[in-house]
């Protein structure tokens, strides 16, 4: 195995509202390698981003509440200063952010924009730092770099920007890329392009990557290991490939299904109905996924699921995967309760 | 850029035009005319005479016509006589201009002195006891009227203390040119100055506040965060750039809206300006005055809003290319 270059170990995320403390992520232990890619998949609002956001330190502080340990380089990043986490933000570790229309400052030029990490993170002269600057706008697929660099983001398309977001998280040679949700704000033409350039960019470099999408086209295109999160918890670990092969976890098995192309080759697939519930309401006592299946019946479910490695290297939240089945697969055969009957 | 200028000054002509009718209507809709004022004190006038002289003055003719001639004049600087003065409406303003617009500068750069940083610390600190008390002050502010805050500066500072002098806007005992007579200015503005800027703040720190608590949220601030950016360059080089562009641009607007609003504060501290002749003429219905003054400051923020609008065009990138 390679050498781990993130290793988040138990990392709690906890947001302030009104007073009490939720946790959005919630224990949640993920190693990223160099080199590898480590997609993480989950509806909206399980947890993806804050996750994200808690290995690169860009929560609020005043209302966050962060344990755990998010190892990288040698430290815990959790525990730095603001002063050291900024010596390897930007420069070790890259955030390409979910939306390119606002993440450029709308008043400097773009050239400043990719220019700006290299000030704080490497000896460079002015020169220097142009020359690497066109060297990574022509790198991410800008042609016209030297008009692209004088320009300010208003003058530029959505997927242009993503671009330059990336250019900017690329700007000094990272070791670990953050990229949430890379290409969902972007037209579907575009979303492609942008995901060729990544997978270009990926076999180019050494960096290891977590890429948090919903695309599963894209995952089985690029990941090299797959997290799949539900309300805030891992719930499957998996190699692309087995987890496309063998998928355990109820969550992972409807989501898979949701699928297009699987749903022409099968017949009419379950998808699980309802939606993550919002962190107040949710009930974190027992498994956190039995609401949504109320067909299996109370006494399948473990207690407080816990990982259990279901095949090597394959860990699977809970053991129900062992007796679960979609109400379509045994009509007659025992009753049970659809939730979208 | 040049073309944007270009039509953004010519967008002021109508705008000129539109003000000049206003006023030219409302000094036509006030009692009496530039014929009243000069009969005023001469009731032996019979109404043949005054028939007469309103013919020779052009007044019975169609209003287009009269608006004609009266913008002509206007904008050659000829407003008409003022009959309380017995002097050319034209002449007593020149000699009140200077003092207005030195009131004016110097109490717009008082109000960024203190709303630009009481502003950058409530809206960076929000919460802080800091921040309480700068919204604190806002508030009173807010709810203090002008006139009563400088009638209180007044009381206290010239009245109680005797720190300085209350009322015009130099000692006229100098000799005007030397450096008692600079000195002498400087001390006749402190008050005024201070009671309208200290006053006049609120409308900067309360916006000031909004706009940094809202670009903190920012998706791009959270690029910079991410860059490795130190926090106080986080403020220096994103945040305040983009919350400060908006009153930058502000500025002329501000400070020719200021030529027109010091009316109350020149009036308390008889401060030898537009605003205090505004007051004065009023009361005397010397209306040719009056309608002059209102063409001027409504002219003043005209350009005012225009300078403004070419400002932020040169400071904001995202208007340059339109
Ligand atoms: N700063 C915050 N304060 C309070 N709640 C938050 C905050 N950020 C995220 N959440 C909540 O945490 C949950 C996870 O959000 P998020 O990580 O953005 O989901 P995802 O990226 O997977 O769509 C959501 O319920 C969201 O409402
Ligand atoms: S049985 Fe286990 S895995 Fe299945 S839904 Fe319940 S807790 Fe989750
Ligand atoms: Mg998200």
């Amino acid at each position: 195995m390679k050498n781990p270059v993130l290793e988040i170990k138990d990392l709690r995320t906890s947001f302030n509202i009104k007073g009490d403390y939720y946790a959005a992520v919630d224990g949640v232990s993920i190693t990223v390698h160099e080199n590898e890619v480590v997609a993480i998949v989950g509806e909206s609002g399980c947890g993806k981003s804050a996750l994200a956001l808690s290995v690169m330190g860009l929560h609020e502080q005043k209302n966050t509440k962060l344990d755990g340990q998010v190892n990288f380089g040698g430290q815990n990043l959790l525990t730095l200063t603001r002063s050291r986490l900024d010596k390897v933000r930007g420069k070790d570790i890259g955030m390409i952010f979910q939306d390119p229309m606002t993440a450029l400052n709308p008043l400097a030029t773009i050239g400043r924009q990719i220019e700006e990490p290299m000030d704080y993170h490497m000896k460079l002269s002015a020169s220097e730092k142009k020359k690497r600057t066109l060297e990574l706008l022509r790198r991410v697929g800008i042609k016209n770099e030297q008009r692209v660099y004088e320009q300010y983001p208003h003058e530029l398309s959505g997927g242009m920007r993503q671009r330059v977001v990336i250019a900017i998280a690329l700007a000094c040679d990272p070791v670990l890329l953050l990229a949430d949700e890379p290409t969902t704000a972007l037209d579907v033409t575009i979303q492609a392009q942008i995901m060729d350039l990544m997978k270009e960019l990926q076999n180019q470099m050494k960096t290891g990557i977590i890429l948090i999408t919903h695309d599963l086209g894209v995952v089985a295109e690029m990941a090299d290991r797959v997290v799949v999160m539900y309300a805030g918890e891992v719930v499957e670990i998996a190699d692309v490939k087995e987890l496309f092969e063998n998928p355990l976890h109820p969550y992972t098995r409807s989501l898979l299904n949701s699928i297009p192309s699987n749903m022409e080759s099968k017949e009419k697939l379950h998808v699980i109905d309802g939606i993550v519930p919002s962190l107040q309401n949710l009930d974190r006592n027992g498994c956190r996924f039995a609401p949504r299946i109320a067909w299996i019946p109370q006494e399948d479910h473990e207690e407080t699921p816990e990982m259990h490695e279901a095949a090597p290297n394959h860990f699977v939240r809970c053991s129900c995967y062992k007796t679960f089945y979609f109400p379509e697969d045994r009509v007659g055969e025992r009753e049970y309760v659809a939730t979208n009957s | 850029m040049l073309k944007f200028i270009l039509r953004r000054t010519l967008l002021m002509i109508p705008q000129l035009i539109l003000l000049s009718l206003v006023i030219f209507m409302l000094a036509k809709a006030m009692p009496g005319d530039a014929i009243t004022g000069a009969f005023m004190g001469n009731p032996d006038a019979t109404p043949e005479q005054i028939e007469k002289i309103r013919e020779k003055f052009g007044l019975n003719d169609p209003w287009y016509v009269q608006y004609g001639r009266w913008l002509g004049k206007a904008v050659q600087g000829d407003f008409g006589m003022s009959y309380t003065h017995q002097q050319p409406v034209t002449t007593l303003i020149a000699g009140r201009v200077e003092n207005t617009v030195l009131l004016s500068l110097f109490t717009a750069i008082m109000i960024y002195l203190i709303a630009i940083p009481l502003g950058i610390i409530a809206g960076r600190w929000t919460d802080s006891w800091a921040d309480k008390l700068i919204v604190t002050y806002n508030y009173v502010a807010f709810a203090t009227p002008t006139f009563v805050f400088a009638l209180l500066m007044l009381f206290v500072f010239a009245f109680v203390l005797g720190w300085f002098p209350y009322t015009g806007s130099v000692d006229i005992k100098i000799e005007s040119g030397t450096w008692a007579y600079m000195v002498s200015r400087a001390e006749h503005l402190v008050l005024p100055v201070m009671s309208g800027a200290i006053i006049g703040t609120v409308g900067t720190i309360q916006y000031l506040r909004n706009d940094i608590i809202d670009q903190k949220t920012k998706e791009y601030i959270k690029t910079a965060r991410a860059k490795g950016v130190p926090e106080g360059r986080v403020y220096s080089r994103h945040i305040l750039r983009n919350s400060l562009l908006p009153i930058a641009a502000f500025l002329g607007y501000e400070i020719t809206g200021l030529i027109g609003g010091s009316v109350f504060i020149e009036t308390i501290f008889s401060y030898q300006g537009l605003g205090q002749l505004f007051i004065q003429s009023i009361n005397l219905r010397d209306f040719t005055v009056v309608t002059a003054l209102v063409l001027i400051s409504g002219t003043a923020v005209v350009v005012g809003t225009m300078l403004s609008d070419i400002i932020l065009s040169l400071v904001d990138p995202r208007i340059r290319i339109e």
